[in-house]
């Protein structure tokens, strides 16, 4: 098992170079950055040549990049094209958008696994039904509708809260934020965990269980929901990246300055520094991620073992 | 509902067992819990399927074609079947449910209501929201289901060999997928779209595939795990299956459920995708109509005119709607603890 | 004289991702007292808040605030007036003599004196310092040595030639050729003077800037806020009539716009389209709604092989002529824009230049002539065009499809026009500066300072440099060249007027709306105005 995780680990370090290359690359890819920096205005040649070489755009692409990863390893992030360094940009982006993500992750686990359960037990039920339904709106209405609307209920209408999220974004500011960005993984959450119970609700153990004469409660937890649980803890974790990264249009709901902001400004100004090093944090998160999930697997199916 | 409604504790045609009725404690539970009848269909199977990988050689009845008996008799089946057909049929041929041009605009009926001849109201540019919805139906359906079958098929394929063989297989498959998923969808979108000139559906859907598999790789690879301990499948491979063997009889069918579930679900989220990237400026091209192009237009004006959202999202619904209850159809059929 | 885009793109910006924003950034919090403060919505300035490197909106806010110029153009009426300059004249309007008023200081205690614009302004034509607004400078003698316009030359000497000090409260600019309307461009942010701080410790004073304005910084957050206060030192008369105000960075308007109906929020200088139907129903009368010096056209790439053909004007004068401009402002704009009938902008007044119908019937919705027009001319090039704008900033999608479907309507044709997006304004930016366009694309143009010549030159002159379409007549060129000359303004307005009659003819761009500033207020503030550059007067703004 040990091994195991340090063969892990170890595996960080060809995803961490590749990860670079490729987003550089594609950074590159989406063209000179320095034009847009006029505004509408016609660049003069001079000043723009004196940006690119103010921020080493003009060298070649593998110049450019052993250049940037050169810095890296000093710790040098670079710089957004508002002066900020990318580093500070990170950290301050980061714990937010951590904080974000807890939020949100805690209401996958609790809702939507509960409402799984309660689905996959009573497969027919109006419970179910109601479940479906809500399913099918979370699905087909954007984040942006059914998040302005909560936002227009609970911040103007109610005033239990304030609309915005202040600076700081304290986790209880971002509960409904988060609501708002778990509502799509809600529904994949339910629907995986109601699959596994019906599943499982006919598998050797859970008969075994039952003609034992257990208490439902722990037929459900004990036996029941943890051989449930392998596709839903999987989904999480990679649900883990779309949270953390794609999160642009709750954050702009409710004003949060976190990665998915940050990281598309830097793309739409096509800033490099800004764009590698959030994606570059951001995989090495999902590692993590992945690692744990493989982890948990051993954990929740204890015939599953790493060498 | 549908969906809920489970055929096999009912199937007729497999009688139960009169000597292991539900032994659930009655009354033991409060009254909704149904697990009476979970343990019918539970055991009802009994442990039939541990012989399976070693029965009988000489004509096997296959999975597939037992799975394929079921599902033509289960009404979910059905009505799924009939609604994704509908949809087919108002892809092909839109015009035979809507006589009016859907591009045709008159500004001055902007986010108006419905009226004779317009019963859904009209959108920002004064078109008819009827005749869109029904013209979006084939991009969107298009994209969704296109984009899914090759996630799916991809991820899963992937996924599925990197969970049943493990090692540096998996370690490769499993970091490359990593740094896929680290490729930001607007950033991806620019670099691969932005270069598409038409306004074909097909980038878009090479886009979702190229980004969407690592998510069904990964589901995939965890239920292959799981499944591949199995105990039935310990045992083929100790009576010496191939590797193909136990990959398609055994593993596949249970490990399928979760990439069924995934899938169907992310097919209406691609609809919804196919959106964000036409806001992008890379999505599909106009005069291209879609439900996610009208949806995404709509949103901004929930205020002012929701039924503009209204419809095009109900019959985004209405298309998940058809695939979850085919998902559930399918995967019941396939379950082999049903056999 | 570039011209001065500086909100062009920052306009587009604004409507979608910079929406602006307020609510005590972090200093006063929630609604209730606010203490004299007003809470402002804000974006997050793209580059760092030096004056000659600020080009957008919501960085020159911020220098609006904190510095004052030579001159200060009149929040009401436009007008270019003396503001710290005593006075600024020429005798051959090319070398000026420029004085001081005295006893004018940064926050910090430095004098404003000459070394301040002298320095300032040698650092902001400095090619090493590659700042953005650099070109401001190039009227200036000894540019050329400072910021050389080839790429890859390097500069001889960072110390603009013209400019000559004569004493603490006096120095003179040289230019390198007449150019009489000079001192009416001074009250731009780029002539802003600067202290010796900003030398001597410049990152510091990137932290927290510090200038000679109304209000100082008391704390800068990078991508959250900015907190100013009242600066009681302020020497000139347009002292704050508030205790401060805290910028609040929001990256979407409408949540500006809910924190402004939560309470939460004073001022939101940016209506997101979206809310424009209920904006009166849920302010009422603390809605403005006021022309702003923006323009917006749709420009030809007149380059192309398309659009350089002898009828190619008169299919420009018929699509100009199948565009419902009327309509469109109402439905989509919901009035917050007016059909254009000429070049330049309602703001600069009739004695500025601005004339009402000068584009005549051309600029006049008339569906069958632009039909007939069009097909007498041949008939689109190809068939059918394609409009282009970008999807990243402002919500281009909705008008620029209008004005397809009204195009469309009046050929008969459904897919005769087109939309065309462009995912990222650089990549769009990219396309224009490297003429790859083939067909038409959105423009706009937000005056740098309230001049007919701001609006004519820089687009239409040749080699201009904000001349996208890459027009060039030689009697509009003429006639820009004998209006600049001129002797008195009426005249020199007169001329200018001419040479616009010559874009009715070849139609480089459609002129299609101006665009007017909105912004709404809570009734915690009252005397809230916006200037003509769309920007709100902060330090007029009353707190109850």
């Amino acid at each position: 098992m040990g091994r195991y995780v340090i063969r892990r680990l170890l595996q960080m370090i060809p995803v961490f170079i590749g990860s670079t290359f490729l987003i550089f690359f594609m950074v590159y890819a989406l063209g000179d950055p320095v034009a847009a920096l006029f505004g509408d205005r016609a660049p003069d040649p001079a000043t723009a040549a004196q940006i690119r070489h103010d921020l080493y755009l003009d060298h070649s692409l593998p110049a450019q990049y052993i250049h940037y990863m050169g810095n890296l390893f000093k710790g040098d992030f670079g710089t957004a094209f508002n002066g900020q360094s990318v580093l500070q940009l990170m950290g301050d982006a980061f714990p937010v958008t951590i904080r974000l993500t807890i939020v949100a992750i805690i209401f996958e686990i609790i809702i939507g696994i509960t409402l799984g359960v309660l689905t996959g037990m009573k497969r027919g039920k109006p419970v179910d039904t109601g479940v479906l339904l809500l399913t099918l709106v979370v699905i087909s209405v954007p984040t942006f509708v059914t998040g302005y609307v909560l936002q227009y209920i609970f911040g103007v209408q109610l005033k239990w809260t304030a609309p915005s999220v202040s600076p700081s974004a304290p986790f209880n500011e971002l509960i409904l934020p988060g609501l708002v960005l778990a509502l799509v993984s809600l529904a994949y959450v339910t629907r995986l965990t109601r699959t596994s119970i019906a599943e499982n609700t006919r598998g050797d153990y859970v008969r075994t269980a039952v003609a034992k004469g257990l208490p439902r409660r722990r037929v459900i937890i004990r036996h029941l929901l943890r051989n449930s649980l392998i596709p839903v803890v999987t989904f999480i974790g990679t649900d883990i990246g779309a949270l953390m990264g794609g999160a642009i249009v709750t954050e702009r709901i409710f004003n949060i300055h976190g990665v998915g902001y940050n990281l598309y400004q830097g793309i739409l100004r096509n800033n490099a520094p800004t764009v590698v090093g959030f994606v570059t944090i951001l995989v090495l998160v999902f590692l993590i991620a992945n690692l744990l999930v493989d982890l948990l697997y051993a954990v929740l199916d204890p015939r599953i073992r790493y060498a | 509902m549908p969906d809920g409604h489970d055929p096999h504790g009912h199937d007729p045609l497999e009688p139960i067992d009169p000597s292991q009725g539900p032994i659930a404690p009655a009354g033991g539970y409060g009254g909704g819990f149904d697990l009476a009848n979970a343990d019918a269909e539970t055991l009802e199977k009994g442990p039939s399927h541990a012989q399976e990988p070693g029965g009988p050689a000489g004509k096997p009845r296959s999975l597939w074609s037992d799975a394929w008996r079921d599902l033509r008799r289960n009404p979910i089946f059905i009505i799924s079947a009939l609604i994704i057909l509908f949809l087919v049929f108002i892809s092909l041929w839109p015009g035979t449910i809507a006589t009016q041009d859907p591009l045709a605009a008159n500004l001055a009926k902007a986010q108006a209501g419905p009226e004779a001849g317009h019963p859904f109201g009209f959108d920002s540019q004064g078109r008819d929201v009827y005749t869109r919805v029904v013209y979006g139906a084939r991009a969107s359906v298009t994209v969704g289901v296109c984009a899914t079958l090759g996630v799916v098929i991809l991820g899963s394929i992937l996924g599925g060999l990197a969970g049943f063989f493990v090692g540096w297989w998996d370690a490769v498959l499993s970091r490359i997928s990593d740094i896929f998923f680290g490729i930001p969808v607007v950033l991806g979108g620019l670099v691969f779209l932005s270069v598409v000139t038409n306004s074909s559906v097909w980038p878009v859907i090479g886009f979702m595939v190229l980004l969407g598999w690592p998510q069904i790789a990964r589901i995939a690879r965890g239920s292959v795990i799981t499944a591949r301990q199995n105990d039935y499948v310990q045992a083929a491979r100790a009576l010496g299956a191939g590797n193909s063997r136990m990959l398609l009889r055994h593993i596949a069918p249970n490990a399928v459920a979760p990439v069924i579930v995934v899938g169907t679900i992310a097919l209406g989220t691609y609809i919804a995708l196919e959106a964000t990237l036409s806001y992008l400026g890379v999505g599909l091209k106009p005069p291209t109509v879609s439900w996610g192009i009208d949806i995404s237009d709509a949103s901004s004006q929930i205020r002012n005119a929701p039924h503009m959202l209204l419809w095009p999202a109900g019959a985004l619904s209405l298309t998940v709607l058809a695939f979850i209850m085919l998902g559930d159809a399918v995967r019941d059929a396939l379950d082999p603890k049903l056999r | 004289m570039r011209g001065a885009t500086r909100v062009k793109w920052a306009a587009g910006a604004v409507v979608v991702a910079l929406a602006a924003g307020a609510c005590g950034g972090g200093s006063s919090g929630g609604g209730g007292s606010t203490n004299g403060i007003v809470r402002a919505s804000w974006g997050d300035p793209q580059n760092p808040l030096e004056p000659a490197d600020t080009n957008e909106v919501q960085g020159g806010k911020v220098l609006d605030m904190i510095f004052r110029g030579l001159k200060k153009y009149n929040p009401k009426t436009a007008a270019a007036e003396n503001w710290i300059a005593q006075s600024i004249t020429s005798t051959d309007s090319q070398t000026f003599d420029i004085k001081l008023k005295s006893g004018w200081t940064f926050s910090n205690g430095e004098p404003v004196n000459a070394d301040s614009f002298i320095n300032a302004w040698n650092y902001g034509a400095a090619l090493k310092n590659a700042q953005l607004n650099a070109s401001f400078f190039a009227p200036i003698a000894g540019y050329a040595q400072v910021h050389p316009d080839a790429t890859g030359a390097s500069a001889v000497t960072d110390k603009l030639s013209g400019l000559h000090k004569v004493s603490d409260t006096e120095f003179t600019v040289k230019l390198s050729s007449k150019f009489a309307l000079f001192p009416d461009t001074l009250g731009y942010s780029a002539f802003y003077p600067l202290p010796q701080s900003f030398f001597t410790n410049h990152s510091a004073w990137l932290a927290k800037p510090i200038g000679n304005g109304p209000y100082e910084i008391s704390s800068y957050t990078k991508g959250t806020g900015m907190n100013l206060v009242k600066w009681d030192g302020y020497k000139g008369s347009d002292a704050a009539s508030n205790k401060g105000v805290d910028l609040r960075v929001y990256t979407d308007n409408n949540t500006a716009y809910t924190d402004l109906q939560a309470g939460n929020l004073d001022l939101v200088d940016d209506i997101p389209a979206s809310q424009l139907k209920n904006v009166k129903n849920d302010l009422g009368s603390r809605y403005i709604n006021v022309p702003a010096g923006i323009i917006q056209t749709i420009a030809f790439p007149l380059y192309s092989s398309r659009w350089n053909t002898p009828n190619s004007a008169k299919i420009r004068q018929g699509l100009s002529m199948a565009i419902n401009r009327q309509q469109i402002t109402q439905q989509i704009f919901q009035n917050t824009r007016t059909p254009a009938s000429d070049w330049t902008s309602p703001v600069l007044g009739d004695a500025g230049g601005f004339k009402q119908g000068l584009c005549g019937q051309e600029c006049t919705y008339n569906p069958s002539k632009a039909k007939q027009v069009i097909a007498q001319a041949g008939g689109l090039p190809g068939g059918h065009i394609t409009i282009s704008y970008n999807a990243d900033t402002g919500s281009h999608k909705e008008w620029v499809d209008a004005v397809c479907n009204s195009i469309n309507n009046a050929l008969g044709n459904n897919t005769a026009c087109v939309g065309a997006p462009v995912g990222t304004f650089a990549d769009f930016r990219n396309k224009i500066t490297n003429k790859q366009q083939n067909d038409p694309f959105r423009a706009g143009w937000q005056m740098d300072y309230p001049l007919i010549q701001d609006f004519l030159q820089p687009q239409y002159y040749t080699n201009a440099s904000s001349n996208d379409s890459h027009y060039s007549n030689a009697n509009f060129d003429n006639l820009v060249n004998q209006a600049n000359a001129a002797s008195s303004s009426s005249e020199s307005v007169s001329k200018f007027q001419d040479a616009e009659k010559q874009l009715v003819i070849d139609m480089p761009a459609i002129p299609l709306w101006y665009q007017n500033g909105s912004a709404g207020y809570s009734s915690n503030v009252s005397n809230v105005f916006l200037n003509p550059f769309s920007v709100p007067v902060y330090n007029e703004i009353n707190v109850k």
